[in-house]
């Protein structure tokens, strides 16, 4: 198969390992992967903040950059990525009136997968030991980030993909479905309530004593690592790709 | 006038757009699988879990568990078309109110009745839900409100499992009091807490058919 | 003055307006920390019950879906249901009034109290009687109303604000909940203890001799069905069937958009409403009237219809199912953000995620603080996943900041901080040129987070987000570059 990959802002200009690891994932699973150069960003930032007509020219570069025949099925790392552009690129077409760029959304919304989703539901990836090669010799936990969860509904496709890892720990984290507080703007904006949903998060992630906390949103990641960070904690976050990508012959170190 | 008409004119405006609603689709569940017994067995738990007192019984036997409910009642009020058999065993010291339309007791003297006894209309045993309508055998809203102690009749023939089936056994335009329990409160810290201001204790009798 | 034309959906008034913008309100309510924990383990409590109670249904989501499309059908008709309702109602006994506004709802209620020259009043638990402000103004006419569901007692007893649709003393525990009853009952006994059951005692013998003696009550409505002219009130307690059954007279308060099209959708409400607001299968009682039953409660019954914005809400066409409320609480009782805060930091009787989508739309979004309500949210979606009508929440909310934004768009002044941020992310992400020239400046964010890679302290807009976290040092090198250079040297 060939994959575009879209590898979001974020990763792209902060975590380009997770890229990387999403692309070995895919190439090891012997499919072609191509990078549509004029890819930026979904335009979430702008949509959620209520800034319309400055989120059109970032989502109309997204769909031209990926309304191509140039592939078959588009993957993200981010839960909340795909989700803006499955179920929010339509609904600013709508708002501002454009039917035609409405219409080119849907199209490419829907062979736009998130990583977890394109593995299970597409390649059939139920192991990820015997099938990717993946082995990770550390005791994480796993915070499923509430775009994934709810709007995409991803269910336990990322944490099964990550207990199906060789030598990883899977420590249950307590109330994993509660927000962290990220929310783009919203830790902007409301930045104190953000910080005490954040705070709650750190504690319980603490308190699995994993060595890691594993999810599939860099954003999510960056915002509670930023949070273990500034507390002294020993925890640090990481992207499942990154995992998923770590072999016996190639150990991940984070 | 004027506000009604502006009221409406608004709505009018609002809807300027000319929304077309959807079909409105059905397919929850409208009839029950569950054989009788079962139905019955549901319904006992729920009434359970809700902290009500329930015996199921044959209707012969309903006059001897009367008076074994009601053995502390110094005056027990029933409304005026309650098959008077179900008092049969009742001691003659307690002494027994009828109200009804010749004679309505004035809220004070409910208030000094110790227990109230009446039938029931329809029954729900999903959710633990006895409805009275007003009839005959359940009377007037105000008699099983205001004694603190309710014993309540259901006849196995009027309990159904889901709600859906209670709806078509109803008249809606009857007064209608639905009754799930014994009065309760989740006021405190969200922690359901039983015995507020309705009837604090709630006995249900149900009665197999003879 | 702009022109007001007949007809035109008009702005609703009284308790919808939040006085301070949220963040602000939620500055202070964050800093109790007493507050903190009663709302944690009230949400909690309610969460797991909730939960409990939905799985036993197999056929919830049918359920959800067709309480959607009833209210959706009701909205879209509501001129129809509420003639019909009204003809109903009327030919049963009962008299109808409508008002435009908080004013004058509260106008025909004292009205209609002083007709029966009485000069206090029990009330049952009515949202749209707080909305309106009915007790505040049935005050300054010197009329007492009593309130009488206990959580709204604990409220004015504690000369409190409420702080939750459902339970508004959500915010207090069982502590404060004794200390306001040995303050405020002038009878109790005072080896009170804080034991929930003895203080449900404590009420029911505050509030006995009103009951039984009242002649004048005053309700709100869950529903009322169109088809036969019925109204019906959902509640615990019993203070409800007191105050529905014993006086005299019945005064009803009920928004416009209560109206269900048939006596049948009550199969549906009544299976969801209670599992959604207080997680049970089923609320202890329920009571339904039609106008007038001779011989049996209320001889003298009256609904008062209200408007107060909701036409203006109703005539958002992206936004109107707002209006599809059924006020179980189910969206704030799962909220992170109102768990933090309470109910007070939204400053409207509406709290929580219903309430910053729905006060603005009733008030429109530039009354005073409304515009702040709509970011009042991380958009986790989990009150949409838990409104037994599905409201899509987070998709209003983002409507909402939208006209927020827009709103301002042509006032002079000088563009905000988020404004500029905005503009230049527009620009940035509109491309993968510019995002990639952008990133060739990688390496200063590596220059500022210096030796211990990490960027502890930024300015302006972004201060409060470095107030509580660390950002970690750039990468020297985007993905992109790393791709074309790979590519390059293929």
């Amino acid at each position: 198969m060939r994959i575009a990959l879209f590898a979001t802002c974020i990763v792209d200009a902060m975590y380009p390992d997770t890229a990387h690891a999403t692309v070995k994932i895919l190439r090891r699973l012997g499919h072609e992967v191509i990078f549509p150069e004029n890819q930026a960003c979904c335009g979430q930032m702008h949509i959620n903040s209520g800034y319309m007509p400055e989120a059109l020219p970032v989502v109309e570069n997204h769909i031209s950059a990926f309304d191509t025949e140039g592939y078959d099925v588009a993957v993200a790392p981010s839960g909340s990525c795909v989700a803006s552009v499955r179920h929010q690129h339509g609904f600013l077409a709508d708002r501002l009136g454009r039917p035609d760029l409405k219409e080119r959304a849907a199209r490419v919304g829907a062979r736009t997968y998130e990583l977890s989703q394109l593995l299970t539901d597409v390649l059939g990836i139920t192991d990820a030991a015997a099938e990717l090669g993946s082995y990770f010799p550390q005791s994480i936990t796993y915070h499923p980030s509430c775009h994934g969860m709810r709007s995409l509904k991803l269910e336990d496709r990322q944490l099964n993909l990550l207990k199906s890892v060789a030598g990883i720990t899977v420590n249950e984290l307590p109330e994993a479905d509660q927000c962290c507080g990220f929310g783009g703007t919203f830790s902007i904006k409301n930045s104190e309530v953000s910080s005490a949903m954040l705070e709650d998060k750190v504690k319980n992630i603490c308190s699995t004593n994993a060595s890691l906390c594993a999810g599939g949103d860099a954003s999510c990641l960056m915002h509670i690592g930023g949070g273990l960070s500034r507390s002294g904690a020993k925890p640090t976050t990481l992207h499942l790709a990154n995992i998923l990508a770590s072999t016996k012959d190639e150990v991940f170190l984070p | 006038m004027r506000a009604k008409e502006e009221i409406l004119g608004r709505i009018r405006c609002a809807l300027g757009d000319g929304p077309i609603p959807a079909e409105i689709p059905r397919a929850y569940r409208t009839g029950s699988l569950l054989p009788d017994d079962e139905v019955i067995e549901l319904l006992v738990d729920r009434l359970v879990d809700y902290k009500a007192g329930v015996l199921v019984l044959d209707a012969a036997q309903a006059p001897q568990a009367v008076a074994e409910i009601l053995h502390a009642a110094r005056t027990v009020v029933y409304p005026q078309g309650l098959d008077t058999q179900l008092l049969g065993a009742l001691p003659e010291t307690v002494e027994l109110i009828a109200d009804g339309r010749q004679r309505q007791l004035s809220v004070a003297e409910l208030d000094q009745a110790d227990a109230v006894i009446t039938s029931s209309a329809v029954s729900i045993a999903e959710s633990g839900t006895i409805i009275l309508d007003g009839s005959a055998d359940q009377g007037r809203r105000a008699i099983s409100l205001v004694p603190d102690h309710h014993l309540c009749v259901v006849p196995a023939s009027t309990i159904v499992q889901l709600l859906p089936e209670a709806m078509e056994r109803l008249t809606i335009t009857r007064p209608l009091t639905w009754i799930s329990g014994p009065s309760a409160t989740s006021d405190i810290e969200l922690e359901r807490v039983e015995g507020v201001h309705g009837p604090r204790t709630l006995d249900v009798l149900i009665l197999r058919d003879a | 003055m702009t022109h007001v034309f007949l007809g035109m959906p008009a702005a609703g008034q009284g308790n919808l307006h939040a006085s301070e913008p949220f963040p602000q309100a939620a500055h202070h309510e964050l800093g109790n920390t007493q507050l903190r924990a009663n709302l944690r383990h009230a949400t909690h409590t309610i969460r797991d019950k909730r939960l409990k109670v939905v799985g036993e249904l197999p056929d919830w989501e049918e359920l959800r879906d067709a309480g959607e499309a009833i209210k959706n059908f009701s909205m879209a008709t509501l001129e129809q249901r509420l003639e019909e309702f009204e003809r109903n109602f009327t030919a049963a006994g009962g008299t109808i009034h409508w008002a435009r506004d908080a004013a004058e709802a509260n106008e025909i209620v004292t009205a209609l109290i002083r007709e029966q020259q009485v000069a206090e009043v029990v009330k049952v638990k009515s949202m749209a009687t707080q909305e309106i402000g009915l007790n505040e103004h049935l005050e300054a006419q010197g009329i007492d109303a009593y309130e009488t569901d206990l959580a709204e007692l604990i409220v004015q007893l504690g000369h409190d604000k409420p702080s939750h649709i459902l339970v508004p003393a959500i915010h207090r525990n069982r502590t404060e909940v004794r200390d306001i009853f040995l303050r405020e009952m002038p009878e109790v006994d005072p080896e009170l203890t804080d034991d929930p059951p003895r203080l449900a005692e404590a009420a029911r013998r505050h509030l006995r001799k009103k009951f039984l003696t009242a002649k004048v009550a005053i309700s709100g409505a869950n529903f009322a069905l169109a088809d036969t002219g019925t109204l019906g009130v959902v509640e615990s307690e019993g203070n409800g069937r007191m105050c529905l059954t014993l006086p005299e007279t019945l005064i009803t308060v009920m928004g416009i958009e209560k109206v269900l099209p048939s006596w049948r959708d009550l199969e549906v409400f009544m299976q969801l409403l209670p599992r959604s607001s207080t997680g049970e299968r089923m609320n202890p009682y329920s009571s339904l009237w039609t106008g007038v039953t001779p011989g049996d409660g209320p001889q003298n019954v009256h609904l008062i219809l209200l408007d107060n914005g909701r036409t203006r809400a109703l005539s958002d066409r992206v936004a109107r199912s707002a209006l599809n409320c059924i006020r179980c609480s189910a969206c704030m009782n799962v909220c992170p953000v109102y768990e933090r805060t309470g109910g007070h930091a939204y400053g409207s009787t509406y709290p929580g995620p219903i309430g910053a989508i729905l006060s603005p739309l009733l008030t429109g979004i530039e009354a005073e603080e409304n515009n702040s309500l709509p970011y009042a949210s991380s958009l986790c979606g989990a009150c949409y996943e838990a409104c037994p009508v599905k409201i899509n929440i987070p998709e209003i909310l983002v409507h909402l900041r939208a006209e927020d934004v827009d709103s301002r768009r042509g006032q002079a002044r000088l563009p905000s901080q988020m404004d500029l941020l905005m503009k230049g992310g527009s620009w940035a992400l509109g491309s993968g040129k510019h995002l990639g020239l952008l990133e060739k400046a990688l390496p200063l964010g590596q220059l500022a987070a210096g030796r211990r890679k990490k960027i502890k302290k930024l300015p302006g807009i972004a201060a409060g987000w470095t107030a509580s976290r660390d950002i970690p040092a750039p990468p020297s090198k985007s993905f992109r570059d790393q791709w074309n250079a790979e590519k390059r040297s293929q």
